[in-house]
């Protein structure tokens, strides 16, 4: 079984400022990580390979030092690791990042068929959860968000169980497709020593827009459908009620009394 | 681009009804009709769903458009996602507001690339820019830490999902009129290879979250599972349901359907009652919607105790108990 895992290196959420005149975001300084909904996924490929056997790729879109992701992903268990790198994909929106991931995914499976590609839920920093759905579409592979089980597998399907407000849906995918997982999919591991080793070692497989014969006129800032025209810091309000009080007692009699007061209990 | 006209709302359906969020879009969606000068219409896919129409009419929307099949009865990605590129292609709508809800968010991403078109995701706010017509969307990104303003000049439809509870929901006038526009489904073009085997309703203790009033929940501070207990008297004792922000959801302390915010769900409670939550804008994201909130923490200095209405300062486990005494005389 071939799994292909897509990450991506997005700053580590608790480190994000923002400047408070511009209302942008301070990207110097600020840590990286992998995605933390991808070490799911990845997570989750690496316990299908050991189940299965077979072999793990992993996929990322991005600058030079996205890298790191990609020997992260080595370290964690993945066995082969690929880069798309171009300065033809800056500032792509999630069209044009699923594209150029379902254009790179294409030519993986040209080299090694692959059964099933899992992406993350969303990323951390722009949370749209469009990616997975978004690359079964380009590939016309069938797919499945929300994944938090995989019940079953076998030789060419999975049975998954999707995440839905009301409850679950169990859903059977043959191969290949797409899943993207929330984080009851799996626990990640600890890196081993031995997968340390492995990582440094590894051979990053970088591929340009051409080399995934990816159409330029559907990537990048200029081509990709939408665009971020304004941004800026969230307003809060700051005009907290203390509730007073000389112990816990006293305070919580006295906020179930403004409750009742204002009727909202 | 003039062949483009009208604003969509996709009236999702669940077990059989209209979800709460179709009302939303249709709030949503009014505004940027009248802006605009065009008529507000709402999409139903599923089986047996046309009889749905009336009360969609009766929420504001001037057209309906149905894809009745027994195809369309359980949610299936490709299956929705190509129907629905298909009526998109039929009718040409200018603006399409879908329901960021699980469904929602996964179908207008798959959507907007057979229709070849951009989208913004899990939006709070959309109007219609005077100048241009274009549809300027604005969404948290980077963890609620920033709002970014999202457009989508050249292509038509200009998609968006709109994040649940970010509008109130539409009057309701019984008895008015509409037009129904029915859409045949194509079986031999709408396909999946992915099969739908069953649904399993959600046997989680308590009220939906998107449905209750007042919600108790709990954060890092409630230390341990157990303590979830508690916020779950005080929740019954009010009526309400217990939730949680993201510590206690990756401790296993809850599950995490029980999650509020970014990365969980958005609610939009009367009341929400902050138990040992520190209130990180990413947890915040999802409830500061709520009419009422209150934060009990034993740390002053924590953000949410800026953020709440009221704010009590103490050990949960201490104040809560006495907060039930105190409900009880």
């Amino acid at each position: 079984m071939h799994i292909l895992a897509c990450v991506k290196q997005t700053p580590k959420s608790d480190n994000v400022k923002i400047d408070p005149v511009t209302g942008c975001l301070i990207r110097s300084g600020a840590e990286s990580a992998m995605n933390p909904f991808d070490e799911y996924a990845l997570e989750e490929a690496v316990v299908l390979k050991e189940q299965m056997g077979g072999s793990v790729s992993v996929i990322t879109m991005g600058p030079p030092a996205a890298e790191n992701v990609l020997r992260e992903s080595i370290a964690r268990g993945a066995d082969k690791v690929y880069q798309l790198s171009d300065v033809a994909f800056a500032g792509s929106d999630t069209w044009s990042t699923s594209y150029a991931l379902a254009k790179g995914a294409g030519k993986i499976d040209e080299l090694e068929k692959i059964d099933v590609i899992i992406c993350g839920k969303q990323t951390n920093d722009s949370d749209t959860g469009h990616i997975g759905p978004q690359i079964s579409a380009w590939l016309n592979w069938p797919n499945a968000a929300f994944v938090k089980k995989v019940l079953a597998v076998s030789e060419n399907s999975l049975t998954v169980e999707r995440l839905t407000e009301a409850g679950t849906d169990v859903i059977e995918l043959p191969f290949p497709c797409v899943i993207s997982v929330v984080k009851e999919i799996s626990n990640p591991r600890v890196r081993s020593i031995k997968g340390r080793m492995a990582a440094k070692r590894a051979e990053v497989v970088k591929w340009t827009a051409e080399d995934i014969a990816a159409d330029k006129n559907k990537l990048g800032i200029k081509n990709c459908p939408t665009r971020v025209v304004k941004s800026f810091s969230p307003t809060r309000s700051t005009n907290a009620v203390v509730v007073e009080g000389a112990n816990a007692r006293e305070k919580a009699a006295k906020l179930v009394e403004m409750l009742k007061e204002n009727k909202y209990i | 681009m003039n062949e483009w006209k009208n604003v969509w709302i996709l009236a999702e359906v669940s077990q059989g009804k209209i979800s709460p969020t179709a009302y939303e879009l249709l709030t949503a969606g009014k505004s940027l009709a009248e802006d605009l000068g065009e008529k507000l219409c709402a999409v139903l896919l599923g089986k047996e769903v046309k009889k749905l129409a009336q009360d969609l009419f009766d929420h504001g929307a001037e057209v309906v458009y149905v894809c009745d099949a027994p195809e369309l009865e359980n949610y299936i990605d490709d299956i929705y996602a190509k129907t629905l590129n298909g009526m998109i292609q039929a009718y040409k709508p200018n603006k399409f507001l879908l329901p960021a809800t699980n469904l929602g968010r996964s179908l207008s991403a798959k959507t907007a690339i057979f229709a070849a078109t951009g989208l913004t995701a899990d939006a709070t706010e959309v109007v219609i820019n005077k100048e241009d017509g274009q549809l300027h969307a604005t969404r948290p990104t980077f963890g609620g830490n920033l709002m970014a303003t999202i457009t989508c000049a050249r292509t038509r439809p200009e998609m968006c999902s709109l994040r649940p509870m970010s509008y109130p929901r539409a009057p309701k006038t019984e008895g008015k009129n509409g037009e129904v526009v029915e859409f045949a489904f194509d079986g031999q073009k709408y396909t999946s290879l992915a099969k739908f085997l069953k649904f399993i309703k959600s046997e989680g203790e308590g009220l939906d979250l998107s449905e209750t009033d007042v919600i108790v929940a709990g954060g890092r501070g409630v230390g341990k599972a157990e303590g979830f207990e508690l916020l779950g008297k005080l929740a019954a004792r009010l009526g309400g349901a217990v939730a949680a922000s993201r510590a206690p959801v990756d401790n296993g302390w809850i599950e995490y359907r029980r999650q509020i915010g970014l990365t969980g769900r958005t609610v939009k409670p009367k009341l929400y009652i902050a138990c040992g939550i520190s209130g990180q804008i990413q947890h915040m994201a999802g409830c500061s919607g709520a009419d009422v909130l209150v934060a009990i923490n034993k740390d002053p200095d924590a953000p949410i105790m800026k953020m709440a209405h009221y704010a009590v300062e103490g050990d949960l486990y201490e104040v809560i108990p006495a907060m039930l005494e105190a409900l009880d005389k």
